[in-house]
């Protein structure tokens, strides 16, 4: 934490830049020239409603889409900035693997749901060179505990899993190669309330513990304001207002930014 | 100059485009500065827009003119044109901020709750507990809740966790907005007191507090939020 603070203040080098990103299909443009910049240890949230871009904006960003316009910078972990688009096949692998998480809503697309909790953890290590059964299975059991997840359940597949742990799961195999950068895509929807407020909790820990970088793509207002430093607003696939979370919520400019915060149904 | 806030020109505007686009004016010209160890009391009725500019301070609320500069590490920071993370930045190392109500966090302990903005500038879990645990029996919380998130709290006792939260820093400036607003006798002189270790200590504050014997025991200056008033 300590060390992603102070990676946060002083002027250190972006973690990825997106410099006039677009996206069409056919004459739909899905996502129009969007640019920002984030640095190690920031959490942006990507907020809209469904149709908004969010997340076709997500998948450009973290390269799983080819985007019709601009393009994608990010910081290898040798120090130098390198344009997404070309990457060698060994590189984007590498990112996929180990310097980056990607959290999906439906837990069923980012896990392996027939096989073991332990082996979904540990599969993403054995991708990084790992081999020592023992170890990966320490390491697998204590993300487990980490993610407040009975160890006993070790060697059930996910399938036999709640909702709200097989997202706590997704998330254990997803931070076990401690990535730099996680990609978030509604990691509480379709959660019951309580849960979600369990799940929010984790990850606002986790994150300022490892010193995450994230981008958090969600339609809550409540999940944006708890985990990220900075929003951006979209709209018809656009960026309509950017700011630190607490000022776009609690000062909102745009006529729809307003109508986002004033529809929040008091708890 | 050796002011920790210098405010000049600063003004505010809403324009609420549910609406109909109407604009809520809320202050203009708003100018004034904050010595190291003075606290200012910011006065007028309801409405005069004391909060709006203890949140132009803290860079919660924007500002559509005007200069906000704040001493941040030696440097004047205008946080009316300053990019998100400096404002970050500025907020971790320098400006405190104790608002009305306590924003919890679900099921966070009360303890970590007061100790979170030390272990945020590094100090160790414990030692940060330790200052957290002096700072709630001051503030009369007994220790059987410390361990429970204060989200069930009465409003009085909420209110002393986010005090000890707000006073837990060393942080040169400290904003209060209506500290003592629901706290007894007791209580509200416990934050007279803290505030004057604060002073003792060259911290620049500045308060909104509505109770008239609080205000003669904290103000070392008053300014009359109405001078700032926006004519529409």
């Amino acid at each position: 934490m300590a060390e992603a603070e102070t990676a946060m203040q002083d002027n250190d080098g972006p973690l990825l830049t997106a410099e006039g990103l677009g996206k069409n299909y056919g004459r739909l443009a899905a996502c129009r020239d969007v640019s920002f910049v984030l640095y190690p240890g920031e959490v942006l949230a990507i907020v809209g409603e469904s149709g908004s871009g969010k997340s076709t904006l997500l998948q450009l960003l973290s390269a799983q889409l080819a985007a019709s316009a601009g393009r994608v910078s990010y910081r290898m972990r040798d120090g130098v900035m390198r344009d997404l688009a070309a990457l060698g096949e060994a590189e984007r692998r590498f990112l996929f693997r180990t310097d980056w998480g990607f959290v999906h809503q439906d837990p069923a697309l980012g896990l392996r749901m027939a096989v073991s909790a332990g082996a979904n953890v540990g599969e993403r290590l054995m991708a990084v060179g790992w081999n020592h059964y023992g170890r990966i299975r320490d390491t697998a059991s204590s993300w487990l505990e980490r993610v407040e997840i009975d160890t006993a359940r070790i060697d059930d597949a996910p399938r036999t899993y709640s909702g709200g742990m097989r997202q706590r799961l997704q998330i254990a195999r997803n931070l076990v190669t401690e990535p730099r950068l996680v990609f978030m895509d509604e990691p509480t929807g379709g959660l019951d309330l309580s849960v979600q407020a369990r799940l929010l909790d984790l990850m606002r820990n986790l994150v300022s513990e490892l010193g995450l970088a994230a981008i958090v793509v969600t339609h809550d207002l409540a999940v944006a304001r708890l985990l990220s430093h900075r929003v951006m607003v979209m709209k018809g696939g656009r960026v309509i207002e950017t700011g630190l979370t607490d000022q776009v919520l609690d000062d909102p400019h745009e006529p729809y930014t307003q109508l986002l915060v004033s529809s929040i149904l008091p708890a | 100059m050796t002011a920790m806030i210098d405010i000049s020109n600063a003004e505010k505007t809403f324009t609420m485009h549910l609406q109909g686009g109407v604009q809520l004016p809320v202050v203009r010209g708003v100018s004034f500065q904050v010595e190291p160890g003075e606290c200012v009391v910011l006065s007028g009725p309801s409405g005069a827009g004391k909060s709006s500019i203890l949140k132009m301070i803290f860079g919660n609320y924007r500002c559509d003119g005007g200069r906000i500069g704040i001493r941040h590490r030696g440097n004047l920071v205008d946080l009316a044109s300053a990019e998100p993370r400096q404002v970050l930045s500025v907020r971790r190392d320098t400006i405190g901020y104790v608002s009305q109500f306590l924003r919890a966090v679900p099921r966070v302990a009360t303890i970590d709750v007061v100790a979170e903005p030390l272990v945020v500038t590094g100090t160790t879990r414990t030692e940060a507990r330790e200052w957290a645990g002096q700072l709630l029996r001051r503030l009369n919380i007994p220790e059987r809740l410390w361990a429970l998130p204060p989200s069930t709290f009465s409003g009085g006792e909420q209110q002393r966790v986010n005090i000890a939260r707000g006073f837990i820093s060393d942080l040169p400036i400290l904003l209060l907005d209506e500290p003592t607003a629901s706290l007894d006798a007791a209580n509200r002189a416990v934050v007279v007191e803290l505030i004057d270790e604060k002073k003792r200590n060259g911290v620049a504050m500045v308060a909104i507090v509505h109770d008239d014997e609080i205000r003669h025991l904290i103000a070392d200056r008053i300014v009359d939020v109405t001078s700032f008033a926006s004519v529409a």
